[in-house]
Parts: structure tokens; sequence; C-alpha cells
């Protein structure tokens, strides 16, 4: 058996087993950026260029949540080849001061979030290109599937 | 008004899935606008166009397309892109040169042919385009993005998808006598609630379609305008603001918002201060108003919009509602054209629409939806990518 080749399909968070969401903080003024794209500092009071790239905290807290019941438009393309209704949830962070959207982990709906709930970040098959499974993050919610909200 | 710039003219092609070139609605607009004004082209120094950008269909519009289609008249021209909020940035030029003193009188025209279904980014592989990489990364629709801030009203404030309901079947009764809207129709609460879930909690009756449609104001000094009128309705003021960092409201299309770990978040929040700015130029506020029209992309956020313009303090909207405040006959209706619920949204078009809207109303000349006695009117939206968009209207 040959394990499958998995990449991130943006460099936006790093792999493995406790996966996390890459942002830049200013080394001037404490701000964090996400994606991790930022050249210089979003604070018009800053504005300076000493960006470093860090890991984000794993788990936050979900500020709203919705789903998508029909397919979207291209570019989005179902992994699986036919459309799952999946939920989405913008996540507080509450260290960083962001809120970072992403898709809510496969086999988790709208029922199993209630603003507030804590999420962690995992990765999952965004596409497989050439045999390659290019993967994106999404939000976990911390409590078991079945076990309500956080 | 010493400083203020008229509008002269105002006028429509009907809203509509008509499928022909966006060129032809919005000439028809623009000779209804100039009709309206008694203004002839000829007589226009500078021409402004609503743009919509999107590939994929014939969506490129600019204020010299409209030119050459009404005719080259060698006025000066200009085109705005701001998404949403493209018509009132074209107004706002066209003011601004007025006000300067280096026009006279101005014509400006946003036109849409759209696509059917959801509103989809650029085509091609575009890893460095925030708007493509939300759909290639997240399948984040608009309508997802309705569908977040709809959750946070039902959160925070105790809103219900009743409540959202309810603004649908207000506006498609106010729209029922518009020759402009799409939908003339009414709709119950029943059949909102009834329809198919697309963005939880938000139903397909919650969310507004695209249109066809244009819409166009002829703007004038007023040195212009008292040749043509006795009662000329002015522009007290128009607010293109952008957010203040930072911005912690996630806002369409972004993925992410500003970080507030070093900077605490200003007092007043992007979307109220669009109208803060508004009132601060024309020296009103919320009390002075007697009619508005807002941005309904979905029911939800026509109520979020009611508190962003002061008609009541946060979380007060749906009581506001329920008291029948924003309906016709009510002490401040909304959206009386029936409101993008009515209309569907034509992108370039639809900022400049709510100022015919307003226009109509404080001259009288809304029957079936006036509001009796109206002279001060708002119009407001938001355009993606941190457009304000907001311009106040006097009698
Ligand atoms: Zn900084």
């Amino acid at each position: 058996m040959t394990a499958s080749a998995t990449v991130p399909a943006i460099d936006w968070f790093t792999s493995g087993a406790t996966p996390a969401l890459l942002g830049r903080r200013c080394g001037a003024c404490g701000t964090y950026h996400f994606p991790p794209t930022a050249a210089w500092c979003a604070n018009p009071a800053c504005r300076s260029d000493r960006l470093e790239t860090v890991e984000l905290a794993r788990r936050g807290t979900v500020w709203s949540y919705t789903d998508a019941r029909y397919q979207p438009p291209p570019p989005y393309q179902p992994p699986s080849g036919e459309h799952v209704p999946f939920a989405i949830a913008a996540v507080r962070l509450e260290r960083e001061g962001l809120i970072i959207l992403g898709q809510v982990a496969s086999g988790y709906g709208v029922d199993d979030l209630s603003v507030g709930t804590t999420v962690e970040v995992v990765t999952e098959v965004l596409e497989r290109v050439e045999g390659v499974d290019r993967t994106v993050w999404k939000w976990r919610p911390v409590a078991p599937l079945g076990g309500g909200g956080a | 008004m010493s400083n203020g710039v008229a509008v002269l003219g105002v006028g429509m092609h009907p809203w509509g899935k008509w499928g022909r070139p966006f060129v032809e609605y919005g000439v028809a607009a623009a000779n209804a606008a100039l009709d309206d004004a008694g203004v002839a082209w000829q007589d226009i120094d500078f021409v402004v166009g609503g743009e919509t950008v999107r590939n994929g269909y014939a969506g490129y519009v600019a204020g010299s397309t409209m030119a050459r289609a009404l005719g080259w008249n060698g006025a000066r021209v200009a085109t705005c892109y701001a998404a949403c909020a493209s018509g009132a940035s074209a107004i706002e030029a066209a003011r601004t040169r007025i006000l300067a003193g280096l026009s006279d009188v101005a014509l400006v025209v946003g036109a849409d042919t759209t696509p059917k279904g959801f509103l989809a980014p650029n085509s091609g592989e575009r890893w460095d385009d925030p708007d493509w990489l939300r759909f290639k990364l997240i399948g984040a629709t608009n309508p997802a993005f309705f569908g977040l801030y709809a959750r946070r009203r039902i959160d925070a404030f105790g809103a219900s998808c009743e409540d959202f309901a309810a603004v649908k079947a207000k506006n498609s009764l106010h729209g029922l006598a518009n020759p402009n809207a799409r939908y003339r129709k009414a709709v119950s609460a029943e059949e909102v609630l009834a329809s198919p879930v697309v963005a939880d909690p938000l139903r397909l009756l919650d969310i507004c379609a695209t249109s066809d449609g244009a819409a166009a104001v002829v703007l004038a000094s007023d040195r212009v305008a008292r040749r043509h009128t006795t009662r000329p309705v002015t522009i007290r003021s128009v607010s293109t603001v952008t957010p203040r960092f930072p911005n912690v409201a996630l806002d369409l299309p972004d993925i992410a918002t500003d970080s507030a770990a070093a900077v605490a978040p200003p007092e007043t929040g992007f979307r109220p201060s669009i109208a803060a700015a508004a009132y601060e130029e024309a020296g009103l506020g919320p009390g002075d108003l007697d009619v508005a029209e807002v941005y309904d992309l979905s029911t939800a956020l026509e109520l979020d919009w009611y508190e962003d313009i002061g008609l009541c303090a946060p979380g007060e909207a749906e009581k506001l509602l329920r008291d029948g405040a924003t309906s016709l006959g009510g002490r401040i209706p909304v959206n009386p054209s029936g409101g993008l619920a009515c209309f569907g949204e034509a992108v370039p078009a639809q900022a400049i629409a709510q100022v015919c809207e307003i226009t109509w109303q404080l001259r009288g000349q809304a029957p079936g939806r006036q509001v009796e006695g109206a002279a001060v009117g708002l119009t407001i939206n938001q355009g993606l990518f941190g457009h304000g968009s907001c311009v106040v209207v006097s009698a």
C-alpha cells in the first residue's frame, strides 16, 4: 500500500497531524495578517515591512456560520464530483483578533454549530490533480459528533 | 442651497431578464432622464458611466460606450468601478465636477446585462485574486456571506426567519405598482418560508436575483437648474467612504478580517460610518429622513441597514419592522420602490436607480407607492472591496 501524495492547495497552512493556518505578524506593532501574503503592515499608523510568518492559533470560536445547499459556480469543484451540501464558518481567533472563513469539516452541518462553538483547524482534500490530493483548511468542532455545541 | 447640485432628470429602463445588450438599456434610461430634465444630449458637458467588470459575458459598461451610443458630442467622460457602489461613485464624480464649477450639466448612466445564477468570479486560474480564491478554496458565494450576517442577527438580536420573510412580504407590496420593477407580485411570508434554503438561514425568496436594467440621472448646477425648474431636487451629500482600520466585520468577498490585535476597532463600524459621513456632510440626521432606499441583497440585510442608518438602535430593527414603521404609511418607509426584492440587482445601475426612486418620491411622482409629503430621502449600499455608497437628497 502506498500513501497517495498530499500537498496543500495553497501555502497558507501547515500540514501533518496538527495543521495550523499561517499568518504574518508585524514586528513593529504586533498586527496579524491572513492570508500570509501581506508584504507590509495593514495598520495605517505603522506600515512597517518587518513581517514574519507565524502559525496562528489552531482553535477559535465561531463568529457566524451558514451552508451551501446548492453547488457553487466554478472555480469551486465538489471534491467527490457530486455536490454534497457543506457548512461554512467564520471563526474568530482571540489572540490574533482575526475572523477567518473556511468550510466546516465534512460530516458536520449547521446543526452542529452555534455562535461561540469552539472549532479547530483540520485539513481535507479540496481536489485531486494528476493523482495528487490537494488539501485545504477546514474548521472542525472540538466536541465529538453528536455531542452538540461546545 | 448655495452648494447644491440639482437632480434635473431621472430615467430607467425597466428591470428584467431581457437578454439584450446593456447599451440598449443604457440609452433608453439616458434618453428618459434627458427628456425628464428637458435637456438636449448636445448640452451635456460631462458623461459618467458606472462600470461592471465581469468576464465571460457582455458586461463592459463605460462612459464612452454610452457617449458613443448616444452620438459623440464632445463631452468629457469618466468611468467608475466600485462594484455595487459604482453608481454612487459615478454620481459623485459628476457632482464634484459641477461643484468645482467645471461642468454645468452632466449625465450619469449605469446599465447591465447579467448572467443566470450565482454571480461568479472571473474565469481562469487566479491564485492571487481573493474573489476567485473564496470560490476556489471555500465555495463561498455571495449568499453564503448574506447567510453569515443573517445568522448573526438571529444569535445576537433574537431575529427569526419569520422576520426576514416579513421584509420580503413588505417590499413585494411596495413594488406592486412600480412600472420599472421586475417582480410585481405580492409574496406572503408563508411563501418565503416555504421556499428552499439556499444559505442557512436564508431561503431562495430571502435573496435578491440578478437582473438586466439601466438607470440614469441628469445633474446640473443651481444656475442651470433654475432655468428648468422652480423646485429642483437637490443632492445634499454623497458618501463614498472606505473602512477604517481595523475593519473587524467580515466583508464580501474577503476570506479574513483585519486584525484587532494591536489597534482597537473604531467605535463606528464600516457600514454605519457610510451613513454617518453622509449625514455630517448634509448637516442632517436620521430624524430628518422621510424615506430611504437601502440595499436589500437579502431580507436580513435590510434589517442591518435600519440600524446602520440610525433609524433605530442595534437590535431594534425587527421591532421597527413589526411595528410597520418601515412600510408605506409608516413613520419612515424603507424601499418604497420594492427594493432589490422587486428589482433584482443590476450592479452598475442599482445605486443610480435608488437615487431615481428618491427623486420621484420627493417630487410626488411615485403613484401607488408615494410617501406622502416626503422632503428628505437617503440611499445606501456597500460595494465589494470597501466601497461606501450613500446619497442624501432633499426637495
Ligand atoms: Zn505594524
